[in-house]
């Protein structure tokens, strides 16, 4: 690809990208969310048309217009989010726009041999065929996605974040068909937020950074920190904030908590100013706990405390109005209205101090929205935006704003820096630790550790709907906190709860 | 596609599953349920009302059930048209105004002396043309179908009255009034042809459903509209293809409808669009696509036809049928959703 350049109405999304992918080669794309890489790889498989430049296969200008055209010239992409027919079987999907077929009619046998082929290259034979691919886990979802895009021999596959929701297991078997590939001589575009892994699987490498590649170079005896200072543009060293605690008085307990399913008995005892960090695995309990404390699923048993006053059993609404706040992990399913404006997502919860005999007054409203965009420095034209059209870490800063419009003392954060740029989550820490000096409590729960070790004064470990252990920040490891987050079960979780942390990596 | 629900007897969703080469064999309560829903429901009805002495003599014999079969038809091939809507995650609204529309059509084709095949090939083509143009606005621009519809259910019916002068149309006697004519009202035999014509095109549909590569494109355009596009289906031309075969089915219906009532009424199925559509999703599709089946369908059909037939020999009032199917319509889609809720939390 030669000088490639794409915008998105006013916003230039790529200005003069180059790079070149060799026969055999894995190449990396690095960069921060935002930077252009998938932007790039959407143009490269005829998702977008480029505004200029122009793209040479094996010599040729070529052109995609769209992504059957650009399958058809193999380039195959496995995309960020799962792209599934979940009503259709594993081998429907797999074979989904390419079935082998007759006078319009399938050949099921062919369907069946290609699709058993395909996932057998990813050692995975063993995937049912008919079955509904929406009954499947996560991984399993992600192998079907992949042999899709290995369905065609591709002769260049492009991978979005692949192993995001792989186990450690499942990243090894991809890294091993990468290989394979690779000595078949596919080129693999490999974009991921986990350099360490890139480093492993990959040649060389491509930096992004706002829409413009940096740098590039060979993988072998890469320094990662210049990678990232690449990446980002500047020093990274100060993204934690430092902070004195001073606890206050315990606002926000659990005892023997315990739900539909999970959390099985989670106890915890959180302070004024206090930020109570949860690691664990994914499927360990976490979000389950936090909407069981905000009464958005079941409790079943174990009491919840909140100052001195027993309340265990309550409605979100009731929470609300007891000053508890959730940030869902799912922004855009759950936690915002994408196509409304930021400030009627601002302050949903609490319309209150601009309504009068059941009206709202708008220009008060906006007012408010205005303020809380300046504080919390969300890159916005306005209040009146819709939140769609926000970048992921801008959204994000939008949900907590609610948190803060609505006065929340006792704010439940899950994942609140998932998906978002360094530099925003840079700013959401700073925000947090801000929050907890003001006397609030804050769950804050995440995947990532060196976040929960930056930016915690206590972190419990979750495993199997309970809080396994829990010690001040400062006395855990990383790779403690993988050990208890892990368990003595270990060989049982597999294919279930994909490790979404273990990996101690500079993920971005 | 191997065989999704993997069952020893066969079940009307694996009843062609003998083609396939089975790769497992495991029995599932849920298949089993899915499979058989609609039908345990039309057993439950006709179970019901089996118990009325007085219904019994009467309701269990062969001419009744030609009777409600007959009466089903014309639900049934506009059910088989919307199937194919649904499960793709649409909806036409316009079925009912389609079906007078086609109705007055073959009636005023037959006043103008054209001969039967012509009316029929025009009919069932007048039907497929308001589906084209359906598909063609859906598909084209990106507009949500239900309006789409709404606007045609208009259109057309206001056409109807058009074409129809606002009256009744009543061509003289001729072969296209025998479809529907129930020979020997006393026996089971011999159906009326329009039975087996819908009969025909139902088993049709099921293989087009489950082998045609147009039918699974349609059950992965409602799974997963964004997915099957960057697969490369052609979405934009399925839709089309959808909406303009969903026409001709209901085209059909109206040559049906014409022939049951030997005359073109312009005001005639109003409602039928809902009728149609309560068949397919008490035959267990979703209304968010991706779901459903023919047999389904016609089984779903079929209930509301006995419900209807079985009420009015019981001799209650009108009013206790709509309560009755109304009550129907929301145990069976709520029915599915307990038991879709039940298989999550497992």
């Amino acid at each position: 690809m030669r000088g490639v350049h794409k915008r998105f109405g006013a916003t230039q999304a790529l200005k003069q990208v180059s790079f070149h992918v060799g026969p055999g080669e894995v190449h990396t794309l690095i960069g921060e969310n935002g930077a252009g890489k998938s932007t790039l790889m959407k143009i490269l498989s005829g998702v977008h048309a480029p505004d200029g430049g122009e793209i040479l296969l094996e010599g040729q200008p070529f052109r995609p217009e769209n992504p059957e055209h650009a399958r058809r010239a193999g380039i195959a992409m496995i995309y960020q989010e799962l792209n599934l027919a979940p009503d259709l079987s594993v081998m429907e999907n797999i074979t989904l726009g390419r079935e082998p077929s007759r006078w319009g009619w399938r050949q099921i046998r062919h369907q069946a041999s290609q699709a058993r082929d395909a996932l057998e290259c990813l050692d995975h034979g063993d995937l049912p065929l008919d079955q509904p691919v929406g009954e499947l886990s996560i991984a399993q979802q992600q192998i079907v996605e992949i042999a899709r895009a290995l369905l065609g021999h591709p002769r260049v596959l492009i991978m979005d974040e692949p192993t995001s929701s792989l186990t450690r297991v499942d990243v090894e078997n991809l890294f091993a068909v990468i290989n394979r590939l690779r000595a078949t001589g596919v080129s693999v575009v490999y974009i991921s937020h986990f350099l360490e892994e890139c480093q492993q699987i990959s040649d060389r490498y491509t930096v992004l950074r706002d829409g413009e590649s940096v740098g590039s170079g060979d993988m072998k005896g890469a320094d990662l920190q210049h990678i990232i200072r690449m990446m980002v543009g500047r020093e990274m060293k100060d993204i934690y904030p430092s902070r004195q605690t001073t606890l206050g008085e315990p606002i926000f307990e659990i005892e023997n908590l315990s739900g539909q399913d999970k959390p099985l008995s989670a106890s915890w005892k959180i302070h004024r100013g206090e930020i109570y960090g949860i690691a664990g695995l994914v499927g360990a309990g976490r979000t389950e706990t936090l909407r069981a404390c905000f009464g958005l699923d079941p409790i079943k048993g174990g009491e919840l405390r909140i100052g001195t006053r027993v309340s265990t059993q309550a409605t979100p609404r009731k929470r609300l109005a007891q000053g508890m706040g959730l940030l869902s992990e799912n922004r855009k399913e759950e936690g915002l209205l994408l196509n409304r404006d930021l400030a009627d997502n601002l302050t949903l919860t609490h319309f209150k101090p601009f309504t009068k005999a059941g009206f709202i007054s708008r220009g008060k409203q906006l007012d408010s929205a205005q303020h809380w965009i300046e504080k919390l420095h969300v890159k916005a034209r306005g209040a009146t935006q819709h939140v769609g059209e926000l970048s992921g870490g801008n959204q994000q800063k939008i949900a907590i704003a609610r948190l803060l419009h609505h006065q929340a003392d006792i704010l439940l954060l899950d994942e609140p820096t998932r998906g978002i740029d360094i530099g925003s989550k840079s700013q959401i820490y700073q925000l947090v630790a801000e929050l907890a000096q003001q006397g609030k409590a804050i769950v804050f729960v995440s995947s990532y550790l060196p976040e929960l070790l930056g930016v915690c004064d206590t972190i419990g470990v979750m495993s199997r709907g309970q809080i396994r252990a829990c010690r001040p920040a400062s006395q855990w490891t990383e790779t403690e906190l993988i050990e208890v987050a892990v368990g003595q079960d270990q060989a049982h979780d597999g294919a279930k709860a994909s490790p979404q942390a273990p990996d101690p990596g500079n993920t971005l | 596609m191997g065989p999704r629900r993997a069952l020893k007897l066969p079940t009307p969703e694996t009843l062609f599953d003998f083609m396939t080469s089975k790769t497992k064999q495991s029995f599932r309560w849920k298949d089993f349920i899915n499979a058989f829903g609609p039908l345990f429901g039309l057993l439950l009805v006709v179970g019901l009302f089996s118990l009325s002495a007085d219904l019994r003599p009467v309701f269990f014999t062969g001419g009744n059930a030609k009777m409600i079969l007959t009466q089903t038809a014309i639900v049934a091939t506009g059910a088989l048209g919307m199937t194919l809507v649904i499960v793709s995650g649409g909806i036409d609204l316009s079925a009912g105004s389609v079906v007078a529309l086609s109705s007055v059509v073959a009636a005023t084709l037959l006043i103008q002396e054209v001969p039967p095949a012509g009316v029929i090939l025009l009919t069932i083509l007048a039907g497929g043309f308001i589906g084209a143009i359906n598909g063609t606005i859906v598909a084209g621009f990106r507009m949500v179908p239900f309006i789409v519809t709404l606007g045609m259910m208009g259109i057309a019916r206001g056409v109807a009255k058009w074409l129809a002068n606002n009256q009744t149309v009543n061509p003289s006697e001729n072969p296209l009034n025998r479809i529907m004519e129930p020979v020997q009202p006393l026996n089971f035999w011999p159906l009326p042809i329009g039975v087996w014509i819908t009969i025909i095109l139902a088993v049709l549909m099921t293989f087009v459903m489950r082998y045609a590569v147009f039918g699974r494109h349609l059950f992965a355009i409602g799974s997963n509209e964004d997915t099957a596009r960057l697969c490369g289906v052609r979405v934009r031309s399925t839709k089309i293809m959808i909406y303009t075969i969903a026409g001709f089915f209901f085209g059909l219906a109206g040559l049906l409808q014409y022939s049951r009532l030997t005359q073109g009424d312009p005001t005639v199925a109003i409602g039928l669009e809902l009728e149609i559509i309560a068949a397919v999703v008490i035959g267990g599709a979703s209304l968010n696509g991706g779901s459903g089946s023919i047999m389904g369908t016609m089984l779903g059909a079929l209930i509301m036809g006995v419900l209807k037939s079985g009420s009015s020999q019981m001799n209650w009032p009108t009013y206790m049928q709509e309560i009755i199917i109304g009550i129907v319509i929301i145990l069976a889609v709520g029915l599915d959703k307990w038991r879709q809720s039940k298989q999550q939390t497992r």
